[in-house]
């Protein structure tokens, strides 16, 4: 081979190899998901009052894992799903989430789970109705937790009433099109502190089929069943 | 050097001083001097405290150990520095130093030393072990050590990422706060429900791996109240840096009434729990199997994962 040749296809491997490593960098180790706002425009520390929508689906159909189990978030302002779980919160107020559940059962593997913690008035409102707590292990009726550690909170995510029926198969999952008994509607309220930080929250349901344990995968990853809160002022 | 000395001739022959004795003396003044320091200034500050017999021991055991190892320190950083001062080159001495062929006396004390040091560990962590009852250790399922008497129970259970604790003395009810009474023996019985923890209550010198399957159990008797570090000490996933919480040690009467309490409080999630055991099988929990098969989920009959699931390794 010439000695041009050889250079350009040194230089080509050498750039290739760049390429790949900065590829790695960029898209694994530095990659975050999006981070709704919802402290946008909201004055800390005075009790105000933020609505925080979620919905958490069987699978994934946005993303390379499309048989994930997920957790999309509404943005504030457009209202539209994305497929992230970092968002940001006023501290000192109170947050009004809804969650709507559109995925299956899985029993908590710790029943404890299935008690509301951390919420104003130690209740959740699953479609309206109060409780304090779902027992997993009676029926096919918890599929997911949404607990952020830092604050206590706990609060287990209740499944359709129809548990053989075919459930939402495209993400993100539409409330105004999908039957009422294909999904649930959470709603539940808690303080955030006062004090900034960023609080990751998760599922206490090990949801990540086909995983040791079921706790890797989605369980593990950013955007799919863990995420961040972040408190700011 | 005295180069022009006989080859294994005695230094007094020489008229060399008496350097053992002018490295023993400063050496056993250091030694005394470090030794008192490190025992009381220094001993009663050292991790993890005497919050518990456990961490008492570990605290006594880390004095001890600092005592005798501070002289054999020190030997070494006196003689090194006497042979820099007195045996360094001087000008105009070029010649070379007397053969030396073994020193018999040096080579038995040096033995007898060391053997006494290693034999005198050898015992002392022995007892240490012993006496302390297992000194905050986890020692599996089957105990060596126990303390006499009644202890009371406390499982802890670790999950990805937070410790829950049991109290089945008192109806088996489950919680994430950790209250612990002063002056009653503590016997935790440490497992796991997913991957590989370790429960680490830092002031109370208490240490035992959280393995799914296992009961660790590992005993302590407090003696102070205060505030309990629980960290997880094992790398156990994305979140395990924030998989910590603080506990605390109470009266007892302060304990038995927050007990009671918190058995009526959290009676209806009780309710909801399998009976008490010192283990918890993550990959089969016979009491959900009706609503696993009812949900076909699973592998049925009492498997929580389809037998396509990678199993626990």
């Amino acid at each position: 081979m010439a000695l041009p040749a050889r250079i350009s296809l040194l230089v080509v491997a050498f750039l290739a190899v760049v390429a790949i490593g900065a590829f790695v960098v960029l898209h694994y180790l530095l990659y975050n998901p999006a981070v709704e706002d919802y402290a946008a425009g909201v004055t800390p520390n005075t009790g105000a009052v933020v609505h925080v929508v979620l919905q958490e689906d069987p699978q994934n159909t946005v993303s390379t894992h499309p048989d994930w189990v997920s957790y999309f978030i509404q943005n504030p302002q457009t209202k539209a799903w994305v497929h992230t779980t970092l968002f940001k919160v006023p501290a000192g107020s109170r947050i009004d989430m809804t969650i709507y559940g559109f995925d299956g059962c899985t029993p908590l593997r710790n029943p404890v789970w299935g008690q509301v913690t951390g919420t104003i008035g130690g209740v959740e409102y699953v479609n309206g109705k109060p409780m304090s707590q779902i027992n997993s292990w009676s029926g096919c009726n918890v599929g997911h937790t949404f607990s952020i550690p830092g604050i206590n909170l706990n609060v287990p995510m209740a499944t359709p009433s129809n548990p053989n029926a075919n459930l939402c198969g495209t993400s993100p999952c539409s409330p105004a099109t999908t039957a009422k008994n294909l999904y649930k509607v959470m709603t539940f309220s808690f303080n955030t502190p006062h004090a900034t930080g960023t609080y990751f929250w998760q599922c206490r349901v090990p949801c990540g089929g086909g995983f040791v344990t079921g706790f890797g995968g989605p369980m593990q990853t950013l955007g799919f069943m863990t995420g961040n809160m972040e408190v700011v002022s | 050097m005295a180069a022009d000395a006989p080859a294994g001739a005695p230094a007094g022959a020489r008229g060399e001083p008496n350097h053992g004795i002018r490295i023993f003396i400063p050496w056993l003044i250091l030694s005394v001097i470090a030794d008192v320091l490190i025992w009381v200034v220094w001993g009663p500050h050292l991790p993890p405290g005497d919050m518990s017999s456990s961490a008492s021991s570990q605290q006594f055991d880390i004095k001890v150990l600092a005592v005798a190892a501070a002289p054999v320190a020190i030997f070494v950083w006196v003689y090194f520095a006497y042979a820099l001062i007195v045996w360094r080159h001087r000008e105009g001495d070029d010649g070379d130093g007397p053969a030396i062929h073994g020193n018999t006396r040096v080579q038995a004390t040096w033995i007898t030393v060391s053997s006494v040091i290693v034999l005198a560990a050898f015992v002392f962590g022995t007892v240490q072990l012993v006496v302390p009852q297992g000194a905050g250790a986890g020692e599996g399922a089957q105990p060596i050590w126990k303390p006499s008497g009644n202890a009371l129970q406390v499982q802890v259970i670790a999950q990805q990422w937070k410790f829950t604790y049991r109290y089945p003395q008192f109806g088996g009810f489950q919680t994430t706060d950790l209250v612990l009474p002063v002056g009653q023996w503590v016997e935790f019985h440490v497992t796991s429900i997913d991957v590989i923890h370790s429960f680490w209550a830092y002031q109370l010198g208490v240490k035992a791996d959280a393995n799914p399957g296992v009961d660790n159990v590992a005993y302590t008797k407090i003696s102070n109240t205060g505030t309990i570090t629980v960290r997880c000490d094992e790398l156990c996933g994305l979140w395990h840096g924030a998989m910590y919480n603080f506990g605390k040690a109470v009266s007892l009467s302060a304990f038995d009434t927050w007990a009671k309490g918190t058995e009526v409080k959290l009676a209806s999630v009780t309710k909801m729990l399998p009976p008490y055991a010192t283990t918890y099988d993550p990959t089969m929990v016979a009491q959900m199997s009706k609503a696993m098969v009812a949900a076909g989920l699973g592998g049925g009959a009492g498997l929580y994962y389809p037998p396509t699931d990678p199993l626990q390794p």
